[in-house]
């Protein structure tokens, strides 16, 4: 039955979902998703652990980070608004729409930064500053890395590259955005809303 | 644009055609560019096995030091760094990648493709499992090894018990190797899922594959818990951070959650594929099927899973609620059915078939016994109230050793001594051999089996050296014994394997007369593996007509040619349809040059030289880019 | 005290216990061993040949993994469970409340020894020896006061981990009069080799006796050779990491001499306490236990030899 199979006329190199580079970046997510899984047990770890109140200096503040939140899943809805462009061809919305996720991403890094500027302990003070900045810092590593990927995107994208059945570098650039955003839910969710309810 | 694959039939011109299309360019670019599975497979065999030679030179370091009480060859300090060196080394730098290099090499062969899925990604892998094994190694030179042994316990790891860079070595070392074995874990997914020949449903997969795919899935649950790990470690010993001191609000425990998370799920990480070897061999020297092949298959999976359930049986005297250490017993003991269903299903193959005493089979043999001995003096160790005797003794060092040296060492030079001759396309020395076999069995045994009674007379591990009068130096005496005679053995498998090269008769392409397909090229197989890519009827291929399974055939001499370029075939994951040409990439200098970069960001971490680090990072990125760029078909990368 | 320390040759209830339980799991452990390797030989030496016969798919075989693969070990393995529940339940807390609290903490590389008593200045300090009473159950409460280090007496009891930020709870009984080796079981570090203890298990009335002995700070040096020892002492750098109750010596880094004598062993029972052995680790305690925290301190060898007899008659 294979051979004959075969003999069809295949497509060369597979394209979006279910193609090799598909997989490999879901396998990467995967395995990037259980490095939170296991820096989340870590905070949560210690917090059962500690003597004294948790966090020591009461919940981290909503001012900044509920806003943040928003700006973030907006980027998630730009970036999926320009993918299921260039399903359908549609160049403009693809480049626009990166443009967007491109600019709410750096204004999210942005919040963050002044964010920190207020925080009045360092990762050096207690272990809870240390996991509070590794762990939004590792976050705010990835959005970084998925903002440079959206760039290259961006510029390829400008450059057509893409077209409606070739654009396995945008499907795969907009699951990691997705993740990164998902990501960023649990991060808040713990470090965030959790000591507020426990 | 598509393309047509009728059907081809070998011929010569066909050859010449794929040789040039496939074959790596000769010189340096060759060198440091090859994609080919083959040679990287080969690489990191040799390079695991150097390793595996370091480490072992440790080790032998250590037996005379330990040969009698009261010796002073070796200062506290040189015996601590030598035998964390040693379980570094022998963990992470050998059992594991050793294990990659034959799943490199095979995989392709055994599932009928032309290259992994990530060629490219394949050869970053090797390059960045070298340079970080000679990351860690270059501490040697600074005379700061790390010293705190393979599980690194804080807060002994701490700055203000650990000063130097003997642990920053430690910390950096596996993050940089953790890049290497995660990226070769998606890898060997994604070559399984799409990669296959067509027909070979999950059904007709060796055993062999079925390990290295459960390993591949556990490398991606189980190495970020290290990864946090290391950099937790790393910043408190840098940055001042609290996440192990107790004092800053921290806790030491956090660390040994973390490590054994990962640590145990590692240990079956290093062994399921090379009980997939045994079970793909041992029916190929016992003239049948391998018995049980569905419990064997569900066996692997369900060991990868508990292995996750298992780690706080590592922490027993820690002063957990009884509660936690029961759960974590009971775990302990249920995990030990899938490995008695190998076993079994072993002895009944051995049992119906009609074993060829041949060099490898004794290696099988011998890695049966040895695994069931390793296995029970675990489940010794999962008695809790008896572990809390045990725990940190040498019984618990002779259980690692009769499970890591059964389990892998012994599978590995059974796998050297049957796949070998497919590599070089020559035959190793059957006597040679099983002289071979007989010193590494018989001084194995001599040397790690007191380690059991020097456990029992109450002998810790990890001590520098040992008062007499304890009745622990005649044990120690026979273990250094048996060790030496051990590595006689390891020696005698390096002559054989040189005389092989030199002058081992021809193996033709099928010297075992094996059912599995890496047999149906010829040996060595030609840079692009098959000339006309097969498909499979059932789980024997090169059995079919001989066992009668079933109506279904593979077809090994027809098949799609793919010459224009580059190409093998794409399926569907499940029922193995092809569902497309992909086209490979061509060799190429960026994986080199991005494990490089990654190289120089290292360092930089390690030295404080942050200017260094910054500009390894933006050299990793333009690496990056330059490598996927502009490809109009990223996933070919 | 010359043979080994083996938990298979035990003198207390939970090692008792612990060993009943060690010996069924050797025994089992072998049986299974045994079997095994019988299949594997009879299976090479029934049908073993040299040459490669014809493939066939002989046989089932099936009944193997299923009986000695799954039903066999299941239930040797729940037996092996309910062993290990048994034992862990019996071995858990000692049948009568113990009366006595002496806690443990473990330093690089040395135990420090404390006899808990509510009123403070009955508190009893002393290192590396601990004195219990035979047949009376002792709880031990152990800390950590640098890295892990892991408290054991095979011929008494499992191990109990000292972990800083944690205090762990264990106890120990010995139902025969004797000295029992101890020896740290977490690697601590440079001399984790060289840090052992033991437990002396006498008398409840000579036990009592010591533990009074202990209490009263160090008698008043009377003759003029111990006043120079014990002035050498205070004079130099001795006093700023040892305590000699009832004298100015107050240091707390090293272990407390006030009733040295006393003790069998010095450098955590790396040396006997001889004269010979107290000079020479005082005079250089990096040749004897090299990387100890304890350095060389710089002496005339007549302050030396004063210094050795006032510490002899701290007892
Ligand atoms: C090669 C990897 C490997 C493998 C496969 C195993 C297999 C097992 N290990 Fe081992 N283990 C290690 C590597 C491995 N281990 C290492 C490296 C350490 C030390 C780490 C360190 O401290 O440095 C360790 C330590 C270790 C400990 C901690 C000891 C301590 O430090 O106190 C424990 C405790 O439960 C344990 C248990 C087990 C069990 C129950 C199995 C089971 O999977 C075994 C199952 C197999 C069998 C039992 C044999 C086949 C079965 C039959 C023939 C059926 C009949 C048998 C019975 C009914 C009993 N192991
Ligand atoms: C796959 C894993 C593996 C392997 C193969 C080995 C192999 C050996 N191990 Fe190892 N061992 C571990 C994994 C392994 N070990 C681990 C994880 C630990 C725990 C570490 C820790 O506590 O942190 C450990 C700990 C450990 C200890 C305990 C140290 C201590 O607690 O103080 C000892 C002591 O005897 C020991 C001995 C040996 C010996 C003699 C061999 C021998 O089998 C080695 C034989 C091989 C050789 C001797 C090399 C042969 C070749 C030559 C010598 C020829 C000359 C060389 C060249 C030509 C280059 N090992
Ligand atoms: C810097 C601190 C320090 C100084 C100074 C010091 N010691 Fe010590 N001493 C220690 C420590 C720590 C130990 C435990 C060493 C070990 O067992 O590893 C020790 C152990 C000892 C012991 C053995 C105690 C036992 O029960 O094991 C004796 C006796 C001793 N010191 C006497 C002295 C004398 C006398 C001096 C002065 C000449 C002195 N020490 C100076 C820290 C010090
Ligand atoms: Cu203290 Cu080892
Ligand atoms: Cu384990």
């Amino acid at each position: 039955m294979a051979t004959t199979a075969v003999a069809r006329r295949l497509p060369v190199g597979g394209a979006g979902k279910g193609a090799t580079g598909w997989w490999g970046m879901i396998l990467l997510i995967v395995t990037e998703a259980s490095l939170f899984v296991y820096l989340l047990f870590s905070y949560f770890y210690l917090g059962s652990m500690a003597r004294g109140a948790w966090p020591p200096s009461g919940p981290p503040e909503l001012r900044l980070a509920l806003p943040n939140t928003v700006i973030l899943l907006l980027s998630s809805g730009a970036m999926w608004w320009a993918e299921s462009g260039v399903r359908r061809g549609a160049q403009g919305r693809l480049r626009v729409g990166l443009l967007i996720t491109l600019g709410l991403g750096i204004i999210f890094l942005a919040i963050q930064a002044v964010e920190y500027s207020h925080k009045h302990f360092t990762p050096a003070t207690d272990a809870y500053g240390s996991l509070f900045f590794t762990i939004t810092g590792f976050h705010g590593a990835h959005v970084a890395v998925g903002l440079i990927m959206i760039a290259v995107v961006t510029l390829r994208a400008w450059l057509g590259h893409f077209s409606e059945r070739r654009h396995l570098a945008v499907t795969n650039v907009s699951l990691y955005w997705h993740f990164v955003d998902a990501v960023w839910l649990a991060v808040f969710t713990s470090l965030y809303l959790s000591p507020r309810f426990v | 644009m598509a393309a047509t694959a009728p059907p081809a039939a070998p011929t010569p011109p066909l050859h010449e055609r794929l040789l040039r299309i496939w074959e790596t360019p000769p010189g340096l670019f060759g060198i440091l560019g090859t994609v080919d599975h083959k040679k990287i497979g080969k690489r990191y065999l040799v390079t695991a096995f150097a390793f595996m030679l370091a480490g072992g030179l440790e080790a032998a370091v250590m037996r005379a030091q330990l040969t009698a009480p009261n010796q002073r060859l070796l200062s506290p300090e040189t015996y601590n760094q030598l035998f964390s060196m040693h379980g570094i080394t022998m963990i992470f730098l050998y059992a594991s990648p050793i294990l990659s290099g034959f799943s490199n090499y095979i995989w392709p062969l055994m599932l009928g493709s032309r290259d992994m899925a990530f060629p490219r990604l394949n050869a970053l892998s090797y390059w960045l499992f070298l340079f970080s094994g000679l990351f860690i190694y270059s501490s040697f030179l600074v005379g700061q090894a790390p010293d705190r042994g393979w599980f690194a316990y804080a807060p002994l790891t701490e700055g203000a018990f650990s000063p130097g860079l003997h642990m920053d070595f430690y910390a950096l070392g596996l993050l940089f190797l953790t890049v290497s074995t995660t990226v070769g874990a998606i890898n060997f997914i994604v070559t399984l899922f799409k990669l296959r020949a067509p027909g070979m449903s999950i059904n007709r997969l060796p055993i062999f594959i079925w390990g290295t795919l459960t390993t591949s899935f556990a490398v991606l649950f189980a190495m970020p818990s290290l990864t946090a790990a290391c950099i937790m470690l790393y910043f408190d010993r840098r940055f001042g951070m609290h996440f192990f001191d107790a004092a800053g609000g921290g806790h030491p425990l956090l660390w040994q959650h973390l490590f054994w998370i990962f640590g145990h799920p590692w240990v079956y990480i290093v062994v399921l594929p090379a009980m997939g070897i045994m079970s793909d061999m041992i029916p190929t020297f016992c003239r049948r099927p391998l018995v049980g092949y569905t419990f064997v298959a569900l066996a692997t999976v369900s060991t990868g899973i508990l292995g996750f359930g298992v780690w706080v049986h590592h922490m027993f005297a820690t002063g957990l609620p009884d509660l936690s250490t029961d759960f974590f017993s009971a775990a302990s003991m249920v995990i030990t059915i899938p490995s008695a269903v190998a076993v079994f299903a072993w002895l009944a193959t051995i049992w119906h078939g009609r074993p060829v005493l041949r060099t490898p089979f004794l290696f099988a043999a011998g890695f049966i016994v040895l695994f069931v001995i390793g296995g029970v003096s675990g489940v010794a160790t999962a008695a809790v109230p008896f572990d809390r005797q045990l725990t940190d003794t040498y019984f618990v060092v002779a259980h690692l050793h009769y499970v890591l040296v059964g389990i892998n060492v012994f599978p590995v030079i059974a796998g050297f001594y049957y796949w070998l001759p497919k590599m070089t396309g020559r035959m190793l020395n059957e006597r040679l051999g099983r002289w071979n076999f007989w010193t590494m069995f018989l001084g194995f045994n001599l040397g790690f089996f007191p380690m059991h009674i020097a456990g029992l007379l109450g002998m810790p591990r990890r001590i520098y050296t040992y008062p007499a009068g304890l009745g622990w130096g005649t044990v120690n005496l026979v273990t250094s014994i048996g060790a030496y005679v051990f590595a006689v053995g390891v020696v005698l498998f390096l002559v054989n394997v040189l005389w092989s090269i030199r002058r081992g008769p021809p193996a033709g392409p099928n010297p075992w007369d094996a059912p599995t397909l890496e047999w149906a090229t010829t040996s060595p197989p030609p840079a692009y593996n098959f000339e006309v890519l097969p498909s499979i009827g059932s789980r024997h291929p090169l059995w079919e007509d001989r066992l009668a399974e079933g109506a279904a055939r593979s077809v090994l001499d027809r098949g799609p040619a793919l010459d224009e370029g580059r190409e093998t075939l794409g399926i569907t994951p499940l029922d193995a349809e092809p569902s497309e040409i992909l086209t490979m990439p061509e060799d190429s200098l960026y994986p080199f040059l991005l494990a490089l970069s990654l190289l120089v960001t290292f360092y930089g971490l390690l030295t404080s030289v942050w200017a260094l680090a910054i500009a390894g990072g933006v050299l990793v990125l333009a690496m990056t880019v330059g490598w996927l760029w502009p490809g109009p078909e990223p996933e070919a990368a | 005290m010359l043979q080994s320390p083996t938990y298979l040759r035990t003198f207390g209830p939970i090692g008792d216990r612990v060993a009943a339980l060690g010996w069924s799991l050797l025994i089992i452990s072998s049986v299974v061993v045994l079997v095994v390797s019988v299949l594997v030989l009879a299976g090479v030496w029934r049908r073993g040949t040299r040459s490669f016969a014809p493939v066939e798919r002989a046989g089932g075989g099936l009944r193997w993994i299923v009986i000695g693969g799954i039903v066999v070990p299941t239930v040797i393995l729940v037996v092996v469970f309910v062993l290990t529940m048994v034992t862990q339940a019996a071995v858990a807390s000692p049948a009568t409340a113990p009366g006595l609290t002496v806690r443990v903490t473990g330093h690089q590389w040395w135990w420090e020894v404390q006899y808990l008593d509510p009123s403070p200045d009955r508190i009893a300090t002393t290192a590396n020896e601990i004195h219990i009473p035979v047949g009376r159950p002792v709880r031990i409460e152990v800390a950590a006061g640098d890295v892990i280090h892991s408290f054991w007496v095979p011929e008494l009891a499992g191990k109990t981990d000292l972990i800083p930020g944690q205090t762990n709870v264990t106890w120990v009984q010995a139902d025969h009069p004797g000295v029992y080796r101890g020896q740290c079981a977490e690697y601590c570090g440079l001399q984790h080799a060289k840090m052992a203890m033991s437990v002396v298990a006498e008398p409840p009335a000579a036990f009592d006796e010591w533990l009074a002995r202990q209490r009263q700070p160090a008698a008043p040096p009377s003759e003029p050779d111990l006043k120079a020892g014990a002035a050498v002492f205070a004079g130099s750098a001795c006093a700023l990491c040892h305590t000699i109750r009832g004298t100015m010596a107050v240091g707390r880094i090293g272990p407390d001499l006030t009733h040295l004598a006393g003790r069998r062993t010095i450098a955590a029972g790396t040396l006997p306490n001889t004269r010979g052995y107290l000079a020479g680790w005082i005079a250089n305690p990096q040749a004897l236990k090299p990387g100890t925290v304890m350095p060389a301190v710089p002496l005339e060898s007549t302050e030396l030899q004063v210094l050795i007899t006032y510490l002899q008659s701290l007892n």
